[in-house]
């Protein structure tokens, strides 16, 4: 029978193929559920989650609340600009004080890399990474993975481009992982300044002019411009990025094929990517919504299976 | 390890006949009912009934689905081996029908428990029965007793009840074997 070879999710990094497979039945499984008139099953009935969320979220904190609560587990809910962090608590002091509540499952998102893997080490939860800095997003990229797959049947020898902001996409680093040990292969696109040095050694290319990424890909994984990590000008303006890497009507027209647009969210409407694609039926956004309830309630499913009382 | 043919495949037609005669029996033109066979392995059983019925006693427009528990089950975490879920095909609605759940053996109830729970999520079905076709008394946990059953089982803890089915062994057979 099979189960999870790790105990936490940390990263894709941490996980294998049979892993994903695995973490993408169980989401098949919990699509049809969620597509039911009751769209719940009292599986984690005895399951208590807290969700921390260091840096703020919205789509995520949902879908992860969603899934939680369509899996009949209780939660608890935390932010950290109404908590105690600001009184300057300690991480470990923060999350020991919400275990000794009797909690069995952390979902964390926080601005410092590695904040995950640390709390892991110090206490006694599973921890499902839900964000840690510009390092890794792996529900993400599971999410992201799971709709191609959907769309195109298989990952396998696809070509996946990731555009924009890689220097400060947590999304952009999960989803590389993953999209590799499924046989994908990748290139990214984007300014050189927002192109991380020596990323070519996870085994991706890098590509500067948007069109020639675009005739190459068979999707577009368009990425937000993340203004407020970028500490100095990557880029001398908006205007200038938009009319470089935006994402439009008429680039997509004059490449002769259909390709898949997807985009994690949130959009910077006309930056990025106009509305017109963005709501268009090349565009896949609203799925990979769905999706990511789908395949968090697999995450924290195959996950509680694990805990023994 | 010993292991006794309790049915062969002779007499595994004769019941599933003399159980498809019992559902049309109650169940008349079966516009109003739903043959549900839990996965995994009475999906086996309800394919087949269903198929009787169209075939031998051309009843028409059969509402046949089948129904994962795996998300209702009682002992998740509490086994040693993690529980795999299967598909659930439902494409019609269970509100106000007549559902009949189908099982191969029914042993401690708590399968059916589960799927009793797990129906719910479709709708509110009218009434709900139960058709297996191994009884094996004695060896309930819960207060769930079949309407329709093919054949009766005294058998201690020990022994296990095993059912092939042709589609996945080679032929039909029910055996019992002596752990």
């Amino acid at each position: 029978m099979k189960q999870l070879s790790v105990e936490h999710l940390l990263g894709i990094k941490y996980l294998n193929k049979n892993d994903i497979d695995l973490i993408f039945e169980t989401a098949n499984h919990f699509k049809e559920v969620i597509n039911r008139p009751i769209k719940k099953v009292p599986s984690l009935r005895d399951i208590t989650i807290a969700n921390l969320f260091f840096e703020n979220s919205t789509r995520t904190k949902l879908s992860f609340e969603l899934a939680e609560k369509r899996l009949s587990s209780d939660i608890i809910n935390f932010s950290a600009s109404q908590s105690s962090v600001k009184k300057g608590e300690t991480l470990i002091d923060t999350v020991n004080n919400i275990l000794a509540m009797k909690v069995d499952i952390v979902v964390m998102r926080h601005p410092n890399v590695g904040a995950g893997v640390f709390l892991s080490k110090h206490i006694d939860a599973k921890i499902i990474n839900a964000g840690d800095g510009t390092h890794e997003h792996p529900t993400q990229a599971l999410l992201d993975s799971y709709s191609i797959k959907e769309k195109l049947g298989s990952l396998k020898g696809k070509k996946i481009v990731i555009v924009g902001d890689v220097l400060h996409s947590r999304v952009a680093l999960s989803n590389i992982f993953a999209l590799k040990l499924q046989g994908a292969e990748v290139k990214v696109c984007g300014p050189t300044t927002l192109i991380p040095k020596h990323i070519e050694s996870l085994g991706v290319k890098v590509e500067t002019n948007i069109k020639k990424a675009l005739e190459w890909c068979d999707v577009a994984n368009v990425l937000r411009v993340q203004h407020e990590r970028m500490d100095i000008k990557y880029f001398p303006s908006t205007r200038e990025y938009t009319q470089l890497f935006g994402i439009n009507n008429e680039i997509l027209d004059n490449l002769g094929k259909k390709i898949t647009i997807m985009h994690p969210g949130p959009i910077n409407r006309g930056v990025e990517i106009t509305s017109d694609v963005a709501d268009s039926d090349q565009s896949i956004i609203l799925n990979q919504v769905e999706n990511g309830v789908a395949v968090r309630m697999a995450v924290i499913y195959l996950l509680a299976q694990q805990i023994k009382r | 390890m010993s292991k006794k043919v309790l049915l062969n495949s002779k007499e595994i037609e004769i019941i599933l006949h003399r159980l498809a005669c019992q559902l049309i029996e109650n169940h008349n033109d079966f516009s109003n009912t739903a043959l549900i066979g839990l996965q995994p392995r009475g999906s086996f059983l309800a394919k087949r009934l269903a198929s009787i019925l169209t075939n031998d006693y051309h009843v028409e427009n059969i509402h046949l689905g089948l129904l994962d528990i795996t998300f209702y089950r009682d002992d998740f975490r509490r086994r040693d081996e993690p529980l795999e879920a299967t598909n659930t095909q439902i494409d019609f609605l269970i509100e106000n029908k007549n559902v009949v759940l189908i099982d191969d053996v029914l042993f401690s109830g708590r399968s059916v428990r589960a799927g009793l729970t797990a129906i719910q999520s479709y709708g509110r079905p009218k009434n709900i029965e139960l058709l297996v076709l191994i009884d094996r008394r004695f060896s309930r946990h819960l207060p769930i007793q079949p309407n329709y059953k093919g054949r009766q089982v005294d058998a201690i803890d020990k022994e296990k009840v095993i059912v092939h089915w042709k589609e996945s062994h080679t032929k039909d057979g029910i055996y019992l074997e002596n752990k």
